[in-house]
């Protein structure tokens, strides 16, 4: 069974990093400038939200839930970003009006200008996201619908916080995603460090054993003497933490906020997941995989412009790499039945 | 559950019926609203409530079906494929009063293809249904963007009055989407097919134990539902003045809260095609309602949303020791 060099088990945990080796040697064979440090840099940048919005993904479905409402979650950060976290409560557009409408001074005190504002509101994020896992284990409730619920309140804040496009991204999360480093070209060093940090977080240490344990069987965690009720709220809490820095560093990318900024990301993390070799039950996931996965789907984009095929097919070539590569694992698994 | 010694009175099986509440909601909501105009407009707020909650009823019987089938069952592809029909039928018909039934079979073929390719890539992929549905929305909105190129061609006239027209305030395709709500609760209830459904999401061991052929009953849940979203397209298209790319969006989300606040069980199992309708009325109204007493996008998305996690909340009963 293990003699062989390419048993179906090593194929299948290959497959992900095979998948994007593959669409990275087709983009070099249409357009070789594109293998430069520019290139890289260009291609890449929005990788960066998107892999740490699918590792948010990833947590959740290791505890068997789903998370409906990351991109709009991902959408509002990126509005607190660009606006209570660079000029706390005075770069609010509402009270901006107020100001211009002579209502408030110009000069405002050092409580509502002060970033600490958008900082707390980041954390209060982090904390609902927490309190959702408790409940969705408290009630026994459906996640898919918990989290719809979820996606229209995240998108409500938004809106309010910033009804029309715009506000700017803080300088020091400016200057941290336009950093150019030597040889290695930012987006490959960040996700390296995510996909790192992620694996260490989760595979590596004794209680990242019982968190995907929880999903795999979460009776057995439960007699165990673990309370399934923290790792619920610690995989949601970590699930909040990675949404928050993918919209960090989304604003940071875009440099200004917007409502509807990451609405595909909902979708787009569900994919990277399962593109990077997760399960969607059972607590099997892989971080190294999600981030491999949101790389090869954002990659689809730039295999597209090299081939001259209009944008507009964008979408699909992603969902077509998703069948492509959940039909290869279908027959791998149907290869190693037969053995 | 109900206690065998006494039949209870038919009040109180009433009140046990899930999907009652949903109505209740909405007609206070309704009153709410109209205490605000003094009221003025209540009929015209009636009549833009079964109008706009008509489309959506039509997706939700089809998810409905799907959802009955079980935990993990959920179509996500309905959006894409309102798009697809509405694009597809449109262009084809081209504002032809003539081409009217030609686009209408069109639609609902670009349904049945969809539905089709779902099932496909759940039986040969073997991956849970959330996952194929997704990677086939992605195809299918693409394909629409592509075929659609984003020009709006307007829809034939004589679909438009239709899809457009009332007797005594009341919209025509509202009468008709009750009465095929009607019919489709009596297929969930009465047929054989029915209860097939109902069975497999109970307990899909003991269905197909039982004789139940969960195959057909699954492709044909996946084919209903994408054929009830691609009539959705059409009639959408014609109602609005043509398709347009984003006009499948918001049914996603509503398709699945109109199965949840309707008093259906999200596991399976335990459905009901009334509480459609209410829930529809519901979410409809309290957007007026919100818009009546002046709060903005921003503040109704966030009832919205409170209110769908309230209601499974509140449906909801606390874990116990299994």
């Amino acid at each position: 069974m293990t003699g062989s060099a390419l048993s179906p088990r090593l194929l299948r945990s290959l497959l992900p990093a095979l998948s994007l080796a593959a669409l990275l040697i087709a983009i070099f064979w249409l357009q070789p400038r594109a293998m430069s440090y520019v290139g890289f840099n260009l291609m890449l940048n929005l990788a960066i939200p998107i892999a740490l919005a699918t590792i948010a993904q990833m947590c959740v479905i290791t505890v068997n839930d789903l998370d409906l409402s990351i991109g709009t979650y991902v959408g509002f950060v990126a509005c607190v970003g660009a606006t209570l976290l660079s000029g706390g409560v005075g770069a609010l557009p509402l009270v901006k009006d107020l100001q211009a409408s002579g209502t408030l001074p110009t000069d405002l005190p050092w409580l509502l200008t002060t970033p600490l504002a958008g900082i707390l509101v980041l954390a209060l994020g982090i904390v609902v996201y927490a309190l959702l896992g408790a409940l969705i284990y408290w009630r026994d409730l459906p996640s898919i619908v918990v989290t719809l619920g979820m996606s229209f309140v995240w998108l409500g804040l938004s809106v309010v916080i910033l009804p029309v496009p715009g506000g700017a991204a803080p300088g020091w999360i400016r200057s941290l995603m336009t950093l150019k480093p030597p040889f290695i070209p930012f987006p490959i060093i960040a996700a390296a460090v995510i996909a790192i940090f992620a694996h260490i977080l989760i595979m590596r240490t004794s209680y990242g054993a019982v968190l995907r344990g929880a999903g795999g069987n979460p009776r057995a965690i439960e007699r165990a003497g673990w309370s399934l009720l923290k790792v619920k709220v610690a995989m949601f809490a970590l699930a909040g933490f990675f949404g928050m820095l993918a919209g960090l560093s989304l604003v940071g990318l875009t440099t200004s906020g917007d409502a509807n900024i990451a609405l595909r990301y909902t979708l787009l993390s569900i994919a990277g997941v399962i593109l990077g070799g997760g399960e969607f039950v059972g607590g099997r996931i892989s971080p190294v995989g999600a981030v491999i996965g949101a790389a090869t789907l954002t990659l689809a984009g730039s295999f597209l412009s090299f081939l001259r095929i209009p944008p507009d097919w964008q979408i699909g070539a992603q969902g077509a790499i998703l069948i492509i590569v959940l039909a290869l694992r279908a027959l791998i698994d149907h290869a190693e039945k037969r053995r | 559950m109900s206690d065998a010694a006494s039949p209870p009175s038919p009040l109180r099986r009433l009140m046990a019926r899930p999907w009652l509440w949903a109505y209740v909601a909405a007609f206070a909501v309704f009153i709410v609203t109209i205490l605000f105009t003094g009221g003025r407009s209540g009929g015209e707020v009636a009549t833009a409530a079964f109008t706009f909650a008509t489309f959506s009823v039509i997706v939700g019987i089809g998810q409905m079906f799907v959802v009955t089938l079980g935990p993990g069952n959920v179509d996500l592809s309905i959006p894409a494929t309102i798009t697809l029909a509405g694009a597809v039928a449109t262009k084809i018909m081209d504002t032809q009063d003539g081409m009217i039934l030609v686009g209408l079979l069109v639609a609902l073929a670009c349904g049945a293809a969809v539905g089709i390719f779902n099932y496909g890539l759940i039986i040969l992929l073997r991956i849970p249904p959330i996952i194929a549905t997704l990677s086939s929305s992605f195809l299918v909105q693409s394909t629409a963007i592509a075929y659609g190129r984003g020009i709006r061609i307007k829809p034939p006239p004589a679909l438009a009055d239709f899809t457009t027209s009332q007797v005594f305030g009341m919209p025509v395709l509202a009468i008709c989407v009750i009465l095929l709500a009607a019919v489709m609760e009596v297929v969930l209830r009465r047929t054989l097919y029915g209860r097939w459904v109902t069975a497999i999401g109970q307990n899909i061991r003991a269905a197909r134990l039982a004789g139940v052929p969960v195959g057909r009953t699954r492709f044909a849940a996946y084919m209903m539902s994408a054929v009830f979203a691609g009539l959705c397209g059409y009639l959408l298209s014609g109602f609005s003045g043509g398709s347009s790319l984003s006009m499948g969006e918001e049914y996603l989300l509503t398709s699945i809260a109109l199965v949840v606040i309707g008093g259906s069980s999200v596991a399976g199992g335990n459905s009901n095609v009334p509480g459609l309708w209410g829930a529809a009325l519901f979410l409809f109204l309290v957007v007026t309602m919100l818009n009546t007493y002046g709060f903005g996008a921003g503040l109704r998305y966030l009832a919205t949303g409170a209110i769908i996690i309230a209601v499974i909340v509140a449906a909801s009963r606390r874990r116990t020791a299994r």
